[in-house]
C-alpha cells in the first residue's frame, strides 16, 4: 500500500503487461490533523513507542477515520534501522532477533545497514495464505528449477504495522495464522518442500465495525489495547472535520504543509519517548494498584496485568514523565481492560462502564 | 429551489440532476446506489452518465460472485503457462480507473465484497495480495451500485450506501417520464474543468453540517460528500462559488434519502426521535447515541443569524425532498430500509454455503472440489528442470504439469446455523411473562454467541408479525432490539409462524440449517386475515404450525404460561416442536433443548 516504499520492498513484482499504470505514492492525511478521537490516537501512539504493548483494535461507527489514523501513522513513524539486504530487516543493534540469512552474513562480515521507513503493512481483503505466510517463489522455480522461499506480507511487516481493515471479514484460517504468529513472533512456513522460519514481529492493528460481526475471542485477547471510536458528536467537531478533509481534498500539498509542525512534534514526542521508556519507574504502590484494579475486574491470567502497566508506562514516556502514576493507569486502563474482561457478549457499552466503575471504586472520583 | 418555495422537482428531474453531478466527479463522489429493476428507466440513466462522463473513460460491469482473481487482479493463467515464468493481470477494477463501474445485483452482495469495494473507493486504488503475486493499481473509480431489491430488507450492504453520494430510487418513474437530461456533455465537460476553482464559503459547511443533524444523518462522510456535490452544482451552473441553492440541492440529493426522523421547523430539534419505539430497527449505535446528543447540541462556532438563516433554508429544501413515506416508515410498523446491512448478512452466508477456502490438499478436481492452480503451479515447479530432461527436450517452454500435482482447495464445510427467535410480544404475554421471555432469549444469545450462531428476531403482536432483526452474528443488536420490544395488542400467533416459516425457508435457500425457537404461551387470538376471535385463530395457528412441520424445520416452543398447559404442549406436538416450559428452565435446560433441537432435526412430536 501506499507506505511501502519501493526501495524497502524486498518482493520481486512479476510484471503485469504494458498496461500498468504506476501508482504515484498518495499523501495520507495528516495524523495530526484528525478531529477528536483522543483514544484512538493515544493507543496508536503508545504503541510507536513501545511495540510490545501487543497492538490496537479500533471498532466503531463507519466514518470515524479508523483506516485514516492508521495509515497516517505510518507517515509519522522515525525511520528504523535496518541490516542492508536482509528481507525481513532486521535490527543490526539486535543480534538476538536476527533472522538466520543476518547471522549467516554476520558470521562472514558485519552487516552494512541504513535507514528505512517503518513498514505500515495494509493487508488487502481476499489475501491468500501464500501471500501471508510467503511461499515457494514460482518465478524463480518455474524458470530456473530452484527452490527459494519468497516472503510474504508477515514478513514484510517484521518490525512495523500490520494493518487488518474490516478484521471481522477476515477469514477464519488466516485469523487463526495470525493469531499464531502474533504470539510467537515468528513466521513458520512449512509447505512446498520449503521449511523455513523468520522473525515476524508487528504490532497488529485491526479495525472494524461491530454492526458487520463480533470478533473471536482468541483474536480479540491478541489485542493489547482496543479502543471504541464514535462519530463526533458536537456540531463543531463535525464541522472541523468537513472542513479539513476538504481542504485536504482541494490542496493535498498545501494542507500537509500546514500540518507538518504538528506532524513534527508528535514525531519528536514518540521518539523522546522511546528514549525515556526503559527508564521509566513505577512505584510499588501503583503496580499494586494496577493488580487490584485487574483482580478487581476479573480479568483472567496476567496479560492484563503486564499490558496495563507496559501501556502506562508508554504513556508516561510518551507524556515526558519519569514515574508512572495513578493518573497514568487510569486513563490507559479502559484501553488495556475493557476487552478482557469475562464479559457477557451482549453487553458491548457495558465492559467499558464496568471498567470505568472499577477505576472509580479503586482511585476516587 | 430557494427554500423549499419552488415544487418539488419530478423524481426524474432530481435523478437526471445527480447523473450530471455524478458524472463531472465520479471518484469524488463515491458513487450512486441505483433502486430500480432492469428497464427503460434505469437505461436512460445510465446512458446520462455514460454520455456526462470524460471521453475514453470506462465503465465496467461487475458481476455478482466475481471471483477475486477478476476483481482484484492476480495472476494470467494462459500467460504464465505460456511465458513460463509468473505474469500477473489487473483485475476490473484497476481495467476501470479513471471511470465508473456498475455492480450488478447489489442488493445481494457480499460483505466481503462490499469491503474491497470500499478499500478501492477509500484509496482510489487496488490491491492484491494473491494467488502468488503482489500488485496495486490505480483505481480511482466511481460505483453504480444496480440495486434491484423489491422489499424493503433487500439493499445493498452499509458500508457501500455510507460511501456514495447519491440514493437515486428509480421504480417509480415511468418508461416515458426517463427521458430529459438536466445538463449536456457540453456543460458537464465545462463544469468539469471549473470544479478545482469554485469556493464554498465556511457558512456553507456549517448549514451543511446542521442540516444533516437536524435531520439525524449521523455518518460524517454525508455532509463530506454533499460539499463536493454542492460545489459541482455551482460549477454546473456556471458559478464560481456555492450559493445557497447549491447547498439546498446538495442537502436534498445527499441527505434527504438518508434522512432518520423529519425536524420540525422551527427550531429543527424533533422533539423525540421516533427511532426509540422498538419498531424501527436503525443500526442503534450509530444513528440513535448521536442524534440524541447532537440535537440537544447546539453550541457552533459562529451563531451569525444569516448562517443560521442559510441552515433553516438547506434543512427546508432537504425536509421538502424527504419521501413522503418516511414518516410513516419512522413511526410505523414497516420494517425500514435502515435495517442494518441486510444485504450483507444474506451474502455471507452464501459465501459459507460453499465452506469457508481453508487451504489446499493433493487432489484432483473431482466431486465439485475445485482445482487450485497457483499452488498446482507451485506443485509442479521444482520438477521441471527434471521432466524436461525426461521428455526430451523440445526447446518449448511449456510447464510440465502432472497427475500428482494437482492441487485442490479445501472448503470448511461448517454448517452454520440461524437461530430465528420468535417472540410473542402480545399483551397477555407482555402481561405474563415477557421480561422472563426476554431473559431466556439473552440467556440463548450467550449461547449462540459461543457457538458463533448466526440469529434473527422476529416478534409478533396486535395485527401481524414483524421482522426485529435480519440474521446477523451481531448479538449485540440482537439484545437491544429485544430490549426495545414493546409488548401489547393481540397475539397473532399464525401470522408469526408464517413469518417464522419464511424466514426458515429462505434461511435454508442459502445453505444454512434454521431452527426456530418460539416462546408463546400458545394463546392465539387474532386469525391470519387480521380478525379477532380464538377459534379462527387457533385452528390458523395450528395450520402455520403444520407447516412448519411439513417443511420439516427444527422448532422449539418455550411455553411462556404461568404454568405449563396442555394447550401449548398440544400444539408443539401439531407442529412437531419440541417443548419446553418456562417455569423450569434454567440456562442450562434452556441451552440444552435448543441444541438438541438445532441437531438431528425432530421430525415427530416431542
Amino acid at each position: 500500500m501506499p507506505h511501502d516504499q519501493p526501495s524497502a520492498d524486498p518482493i520481486s513484482r512479476p510484471d503485469t503487461g504494458a498496461a500498468s499504470a504506476p501508482v504515484p505514492v498518495s499523501v495520507p492525511f495528516p495524523f495530526s490533523a484528525i478531529v477528536g478521537q483522543d483514544e484512538m490516537k493515544r493507543a496508536l501512539l503508545i504503541s510507536a513507542v513501545d511495540p510490545t504493548i501487543g497492538g490496537v483494535l479500533v471498532f466503531g461507527d463507519r466514518g470515524t477515520g479508523k483506516s485514516t489514523a492508521v495509515r497516517a501513522l505510518a507517515a509519522l513513524l522515525p525511520p528504523m534501522r535496518v541490516v542492508v539486504g536482509c528481507r525481513f530487516h532486521c535490527d543490526p543493534d539486535a543480534e538476538a532477533t536476527w533472522c538466520g540469512e543476518c547471522r549467516e552474513r554476520a558470521a562472514l562480515a558485519r552487516p552494512d545497514s541504513r535507514l528505512e521507513p517503518v513498514p505500515v503493512v495494509d493487508m488487502p481483503l481476499g489475501a491468500t495464505e501464500d501471500r501471508v505466510i510467503g511461499a515457494l517463489d514460482l518465478e524463480r522455480a518455474l524458470s530456473r528449477g530452484e527452490k527459494a522461499f519468497e516472503p510474504g506480507l508477515l514478513a514484510r511487516a517484521n518490525r512495523g504495522f500490520l494493518y487488518i481493515d474490516e478484521v471481522n471479514l477476515l477469514e477464519d484460517h488466516l485469523v487463526d495464522l495470525l493469531i499464531d504468529v502474533a504470539a510467537s513472533g515468528e513466521n513458520v512456513v512449512e509447505r512446498e518442500g520449503l521449511s523455513i522460519r523468520h522473525p515476524a514481529r508487528f504490532v497488529l492493528v485491526g479495525s472494524g465495525n461491530p454492526e458487520e460481526g463480533e470478533l473471536r475471542p482468541q483474536l480479540l485477547d491478541r489485542f493489547g489495547l482496543s479502543v471504541e471510536v464514535r462519530t463526533p458528536a458536537t456540531i463543531a467537531d463535525r464541522i472541523d472535520v468537513v472542513r479539513r478533509r476538504d481542504a485536504f481534498d482541494r490542496d493535498r500539498a498545501r494542507f500537509v504543509l500546514t500540518w507538518r509542525q504538528a506532524e513534527d512534534s508528535l514525531r519528536q514526542l514518540v521518539l523522546a519517548g522511546r528514549t525515556r521508556l526503559p527508564s521509566v519507574e513505577v512505584s510499588e504502590a501503583t503496580l499494586a494498584q494496577a493488580v487490584r484494579l485487574c483482580m478487581a475486574l476479573g480479568t483472567d491470567g496476567l496479560r492484563a496485568e503486564l499490558t496495563l502497566l507496559r501501556a502506562a508506562r508508554a504513556l508516561a514516556a510518551f507524556e515526558g514523565d519519569v514515574e508512572v502514576t495513578d493518573t497514568h493507569v487510569r486513563r490507559i486502563a479502559p484501553s488495556a481492560l475493557r476487552h478482557r474482561l469475562r464479559r457477557d457478549p451482549l453487553d458491548e457499552a457495558g465492559s467499558s462502564a464496568r471498567v470505568d466503575r472499577a477505576i472509580v471504586e479503586l482511585f476516587g472520583p | 429551489m430557494s427554500g423549499g418555495a419552488e415544487p418539488v422537482p419530478s423524481p426524474w428531474e432530481e435523478a437526471a440532476r445527480a447523473a450530471a453531478i455524478f458524472a463531472v466527479d465520479p471518484e469524488g463522489l463515491g458513487g450512486v446506489a441505483l433502486r430500480a429493476l432492469a428497464g427503460p428507466a434505469r437505461d436512460r440513466w445510465l446512458a446520462l452518465v455514460r454520455e456526462g462522463l470524460a471521453p475514453d473513460s470506462p465503465m465496467r460491469r461487475i458481476p455478482l460472485g466475481v471471483p477475486d482473481g477478476r476483481l482484484l487482479g492476480g495472476l494470467d493463467l494462459a500467460a504464465t503457462l505460456r511465458a513460463g515464468r509468473p505474469v500477473a493481470e489487473r483485475g476490473i477494477l484497476a481495467e476501470a480507473d479513471g471511470g465508473v463501474v456498475l455492480l450488478a445485483m447489489a442488493e445481494r452482495l457480499s460483505a466481503a465484497m462490499a469491503g474491497r469495494m470500499a478499500a478501492t473507493m477509500d484509496s482510489g486504488e487496488v490491491s492484491a495480495a494473491r494467488d502468488g503475486v503482489e500488485l496495486r493499481s490505480r483505481a480511482r473509480l466511481g460505483v453504480v451500485a444496480l440495486d434491484e431489491g423489491i422489499a424493503d430488507d433487500e439493499r445493498p450492504p452499509e458500508a457501500l450506501l455510507e460511501r456514495m453520494a447519491f440514493l437515486i430510487d428509480l421504480t417509480r418513474v415511468g418508461p416515458r417520464e426517463a427521458a430529459e437530461a438536466a445538463h449536456g456533455a457540453a456543460d458537464i465537460a465545462a463544469a468539469r474543468a471549473l470544479l478545482p476553482t469554485i469556493a464554498a464559503d465556511d457558512s456553507v459547511v456549517e448549514a451543511l453540517c446542521g442540516t444533516a443533524v437536524a435531520l439525524g444523518v449521523a455518518s460524517i462522510r454525508a455532509p463530506i460528500l454533499a460539499l463536493r456535490v454542492a460545489r459541482i452544482a455551482a460549477a454546473l451552473a456556471g458559478r464560481d462559488a456555492v450559493t445557497d441553492q447549491d447547498a439546498a440541492l446538495a442537502a436534498r440529493l445527499v441527505f434527504a434519502p438518508r434522512a432518520t426522523r423529519m425536524p420540525v421547523p422551527p427550531p429543527p430539534e424533533a422533539s423525540e426521535p421516533p427511532l426509540d419505539d422498538g419498531d424501527d430497527t436503525p443500526p442503534p449505535d450509530q444513528v440513535q447515541p448521536q442524534t440524541e446528543s447532537l440535537s440537544g447540541d447546539r453550541e457552533r462556532p459562529n451563531t451569525d443569524q444569516s448562517d443560521q438563516a442559510l441552515e433553516d433554508m438547506v434543512l427546508a429544501a432537504a425536509r421538502a425532498a424527504i419521501p413522503p413515506d418516511l414518516l410513516a416508515r419512522l413511526g410505523g410498523a414497516v420494517a425500514p430500509s435502515r435495517a442494518g446491512p441486510p444485504g450483507t448478512s444474506g451474502a455471507v452466508k452464501k459465501a459459507a454455503a460453499r465452506g469457508r477456502p481453508a487451504g489446499t490438499r493433493p487432489g484432483e478436481p473431482r466431486e465439485g472440489s475445485r482445482l487450485n492452480v497457483v499452488e498446482t503451479l507451485r506443485a509442479a515447479a521444482p520438477w521441471q528442470r527434471l521432466r524436461h530432461a525426461a521428455i526430451a527436450s523440445d526447446g518449448s517452454r511449456r510447464i510440465a504439469v502432472r497427475r500428482e500435482d494437482f492441487r485442490v482447495t479445501r472448503h470448511e464445510q461448517r454448517t452454520e446455523t440461524t437461530i430465528i427467535f420468535v417472540v410473542d410480544a402480545s399483551r397477555s404475554s407482555a402481561v405474563n411473562r415477557l421480561a422472563e421471555a426476554k431473559g431466556a432469549v439473552e440467556m440463548l444469545l450467550a449461547d449462540c454467541y459461543v457457538r458463533r450462531d448466526q440469529v434473527a428476531v422476529l416478534a409478533f403482536r396486535g395485527r401481524g408479525a414483524e421482522l426485529l432483526l435480519a440474521p446477523t452474528r451481531s448479538l449485540v443488536r440482537a439484545k437491544r432490539q429485544l430490549a426495545g420490544l414493546p409488548g401489547g395488542g393481540g397475539t397473532p400467533l399464525a401470522a408469526g409462524l408464517d413469518a417464522a416459516a419464511r424466514l426458515a425457508d429462505a434461511v435454508r435457500r442459502r445453505g444454512q440449517t434454521p431452527t426456530i425457537v418460539l416462546l408463546t404461551d400458545g394463546r392465539a387470538n387474532i386469525a391470519r386475515d387480521g380478525s379477532p376471535g380464538r377459534e379462527r385463530a387457533e385452528a390458523d395457528a395450528l395450520a402455520a404450525g403444520r407447516g412448519l412441520r411439513a417443511a420439516g424445520h427444527a422448532t422449539l416452543l418455550i411455553d411462556t404460561a404461568q404454568r405449563p398447559q396442555a394447550l401449548a404442549q398440544r400444539f408443539a406436538a401439531e407442529m412437531g416442536a419440541r417443548y419446553l416450559p418456562l417455569p423450569y428452565a434454567s440456562a442450562t435446560t434452556l441451552s440444552t433443548a435448543v441444541r438438541a433441537t438445532t441437531e438431528p432435526p425432530p421430525r415427530r412430536a416431542a
